[in-house]
């Protein structure tokens, strides 16, 4: 099997019973999606918290035009309550 | 020379431009400010090549960047050991301590200006350094735990960078990019200077906007002062996100990789803010729809 991006040789791995795909060569990940969110639902580290509460009701958006938001944005309005914490401002302001 | 030794010299030549003895000044970590009076000495990242940087040198000093630029006190890129060294005046930058009061309007008009200059008025420049960032950012790492594979993953979606025609392109702008000198705000660090696709330099507000960190209304508002004042990055009107989506996405995947790796190095979970970035890229996964050939055995 090839990596579809650069053509290197493809090794495949099990993790938590997931077959995994990666390419030697570009380290890339091929995996599908449904496999990858269950390896992220196995690891609840991150996913459990922001899925468990359901999102509070966005906020009215002042004057915003028609384009909105891109299809792969947040699919509710934000976390900004978040807006202050350290590491947010910290990307804010740095490379 | 060790690092005492690059600050001795870091002080002798704030003294020779600036007059008194410097201070150093926090900054990201590969990089040296020392502020030295009313200029400011810049050690570039080891392994910063001289040839470009002087032709940065060189196209930043230029009188069309004027006012939008910072320009150097001196084009003259100095040696101090392995590191390159440039002097510039001192600014005012923008508060870390009040994100609410940050000049988006302004960094949307100078960007806007920026992408207005024809490349071929500046001395030549090389490619802008934007979008290389994120190949490296990724490769450094790991593909172990679920959200380093999730962020690979990603990765692996995104078509490969296209050379188009490209214009001049800060490279690498955010909120740190900025200082007010002495009173008009004015874009600094021209690192990553160079032509490319413009779109980069608005890469970082709208993956923060994409990825539900950034206020709707702050969005508009920069997108609004950047179309307003001629930006050339997007179409003047409609929908942004046909240019914006690739270098959003890129970025998203970028900020994603250096949180993940950042945690990783510190041995934490996540914190909300990281858990967000890692949670866009699973939708921009599911969104390329690229991503849904896999590769059969
Ligand atoms: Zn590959």
């Amino acid at each position: 099997m090839q990596c579809p991006k650069c053509r290197g040789a493809m090794r495949t791995y099990e993790r938590n019973g997931v077959h995994i795909d990666q390419c030697e060569s570009c380290r890339g990940i091929f995996l599908d999606y449904g496999e990858l969110e269950t390896l992220t639902r196995m690891e609840s580290q991150w996913s459990q918290q922001s899925h468990a509460a359901p999102p509070p009701p966005p906020p009215p958006v002042h004057g915003a035009p028609g384009y909105g938001a891109p299809a792969w944005g947040a699919p509710h309005h934000g976390h900004y309550g978040h807006h202050r914490q350290r590491s947010w401002v910290g990307m804010l302001f740095s490379t | 020379m060790d690092s005492d030794d690059l600050i001795d010299t870091l002080r002798r030549i704030g003294i020779e431009y600036g007059g008194v003895a410097g201070t150093v000044l926090p900054t990201r970590p590969d990089v040296i400010i020392m502020r030295a009076g009313s200029v400011v000495v810049k050690a570039h990242a080891p392994g910063a090549e001289r040839e470009p940087l002087v032709e940065r040198m060189r196209a930043t000093a230029h009188p069309a960047l004027r006012q939008i630029m910072l320009q150097p006190v001196t084009e003259e890129v100095i040696t101090a050991g392995d590191r390159l060294v440039t002097v510039w005046p001192a600014g005012t930058p923008v508060n870390p301590a009040d994100p609410d009061a940050a000049p988006w309007e302004a960094a949307a008009r100078l960007l806007a200006r920026l992408h207005a200059v024809p490349a071929r008025t500046l001395p030549p420049l090389r490619e802008a350094g934007g979008p290389g960032r994120v190949a490296t950012t990724v490769a450094r790492l790991g593909d172990r735990s679920a959200a380093e594979l999730a962020v690979r993953r990603a990765f692996s979606c995104l078509p490969s960078p296209s050379a188009g025609p490209g214009g001049l392109t800060h490279g690498d702008w955010h909120m740190g990019q900025m200082v007010r000198a002495p009173d008009e705000w004015i874009l600094i660090d021209n690192d990553d200077l160079g032509v490319g696709d413009q779109a980069w330099d608005l890469s970082r507000p709208a993956a923060w906007f994409a990825a539900g960190l950034l206020e709707p209304q702050v969005w508009h508002r920069f997108l609004d002062a950047y179309r307003a004042a001629g930006g050339t990055a997007v179409p003047p009107d409609g929908d942004p996100w046909e240019r914006l989506e690739i270098p959003a996405q890129a970025m998203t995947i970028q900020l994603a990789a250096a949180a993940v790796s950042t945690a990783g190095r510190a041995g934490r979970p996540l914190d909300e803010v990281e858990e967000i970035l890692v949670e866009a890229c699973l939708r921009i996964i599911r969104h390329r729809s690229a991503c849904h050939a896999v590769p059969t055995q």
